[in-house]
């Protein structure tokens, strides 16, 4: 349940979508890709209805668990979908090297780690040039370096005029984020930049920045 | 729609497939295997054996695409790549077709070996070609394939899924008239069997392996038969959903 979600995504930007487990990201992000059932409201990306045709080939969706085929090769899997999405073969190469999985390309998904499986997921949805990809935890459980090296993958997306909306529980993950919805409990606490809510909230840390507004929302409330 | 999705997705369902060898030795050896056993357990009624034989061997992919279809569209549902595919470009056709391509690829494979098993091993007899009969279980894969898509979506788990089996297949085949001729059921499971799309698949492939040709009724058959899996393939496109709460 979603209450009263309003926010604007600038172009070419990297906006983070946090909140603790269970505040709604996940609904909020299907709902923006369209496979969400909407009970009341409206939602628009692009100027168009949520997952309107026009829209699927703009949009990249990738789920919190990995969904691609287990049975299938880190190749095959990417090769059906750059098919699908009508993406040359030259993708795909590439974007097997940007979740760094050059070793275990052919090799059958289901023997690879839960870490490299969601590698190969976040790969599909790179194949394509979609204007908005929207990515649930595309870092959770991942070593380091990886995420530091996916974050530079995510950045240089957004510089090729791509637009992310990329949602953590992880609050230090923000730091990597132009811009930041926080939620809680299915709404919206604060949209702004971590520069904004670090001087807003004269908090350093921004897990303690976030803490900070849910007690001013719970004093207000 | 389109052909280059469509096509993708047969390869991709054959590539799954190429993976599992122990999947494609069952698909392929089961069959002749039943068949040997029915010879053996007829033999003191061969005239019994030819009745049953030369149709089962166009009925057997009915039911295997019953069961390969519905486990696998519950796997698309159950790990996320369904909800995928429907927020991709891809038309519920193209995924539909694609998965029948494929089908219908293994449904030749099937077929033919088991007919050449059964009409040059076993010695059973056939009035008309093979290549009739091997076009027939093309049609029942086909059917199968519509009718399993159709059933997973009730499914929740493989479970379920595989009770599907004696819940849609059993009744079907025990009616259809393989074991007993239709007029002497009683007489409302002659009028349920009429309701039955296996009982026409039956029919055509009896008529294919006694007489030679599909007979007076082998319009009516074949209409059923294509008729019935479009229908099912529409209602199985219904439950392809790309919004789920």
């Amino acid at each position: 349940m979603l209450h009263g979600l309003s926010f604007d995504v600038a172009a070419g930007s990297v906006t983070g979508l946090l909140g603790p487990s269970g505040c709604g990201k996940t609904t909020l992000m299907r709902a923006i890709v369209g496979v969400q059932v909407i009970e009341a409201g409206r939602v628009e990306v692009l100027g168009a209805a949520a997952g309107s045709p026009p829209l699927r080939a703009r949009v990249g969706y990738v789920t919190q668990a990995p969904s691609v085929y287990s049975d299938l090769s880190v190749r095959e899997n990417l090769r059906y979908f750059a098919r699908v999405l009508g993406a040359p073969e030259e993708r795909i190469g590439a974007a097997i090297e940007t979740v760094a999985l050059e070793g275990q390309a052919d090799q059958v998904v289901s023997s690879l780690s839960g870490g490299q499986s969601a590698r190969v997921s976040l790969a599909t949805a790179l194949l394509g040039e979609p204007d908005l990809l929207v990515l649930d935890e595309p870092t959770v459980g991942l070593d380091p370096v990886l995420r530091r090296d996916l974050w530079g993958a995510f950045r240089d997306l957004a510089s090729a005029g791509t637009t992310l909306l990329i949602s953590s529980h992880v609050m230090e993950e923000a730091e990597h984020c132009d811009e930041l919805l926080l939620m809680r409990d299915g709404e919206l606490l604060a949209t702004e930049s971590p520069a904004a809510l670090r001087a807003r909230t004269g908090r350093e840390q921004l897990d303690q920045a976030f803490l900070v507004l849910i007690e001013q929302s719970e004093a207000a409330a | 729609m389109s052909v280059r999705v469509t096509w993708a997705t047969a390869l991709r369902v054959l590539t799954q497939l190429r993976r599992d060898p122990r999947t494609i030795v069952l698909l392929l050896g089961v069959p002749p295997f039943l068949l040997a056993l029915l010879k053996g357990a007829y033999h003191q009624q061969p005239e019994t054996f030819q009745h049953i034989g030369g149709p089962l061997v166009g009925l057997f992919p009915f039911s295997t695409m019953f069961v390969v279809t519905s486990i696998t569209m519950l796997r698309e549902r159950t790990t996320g790549t369904l909800e995928r595919l429907m927020s991709l470009p891809l038309a519920k056709l193209d995924l539909l077709f694609g998965y029948g391509i494929a089908f219908a690829v293994v449904a030749v494979v099937q077929a033919g070996l088991t007919s050449a098993f059964a009409f040059g091993v076993l010695g059973l007899d056939t009035a008309g070609s093979t290549a009739a009969v091997v076009a027939l279980a093309v049609g029942n894969a086909l059917l199968g394939m519509s009718l399993g898509l159709f059933v997973s979506a009730f499914a929740r788990t493989e479970f379920q899924a595989v009770q599907f089996m004696p819940a849609f297949v059993f009744p079907q085949l025990l009616l259809c008239g393989l074991f007993v001729a239709r007029d002497q059921m009683i007489g409302v499971l002659q009028i349920v069997s009429d309701t039955m799309p296996l009982t026409y698949a039956f029919e055509a492939l009896q008529s294919v392996t006694t007489e030679g040709s599909l007979g007076s009724r082998g319009a009516l058959d074949v209409s059923v038969i294509v008729g019935a899996t479009l229908l099912l393939l529409a209602l199985g496109a219904l439950t392809l959903r790309r919004r789920t709460p």
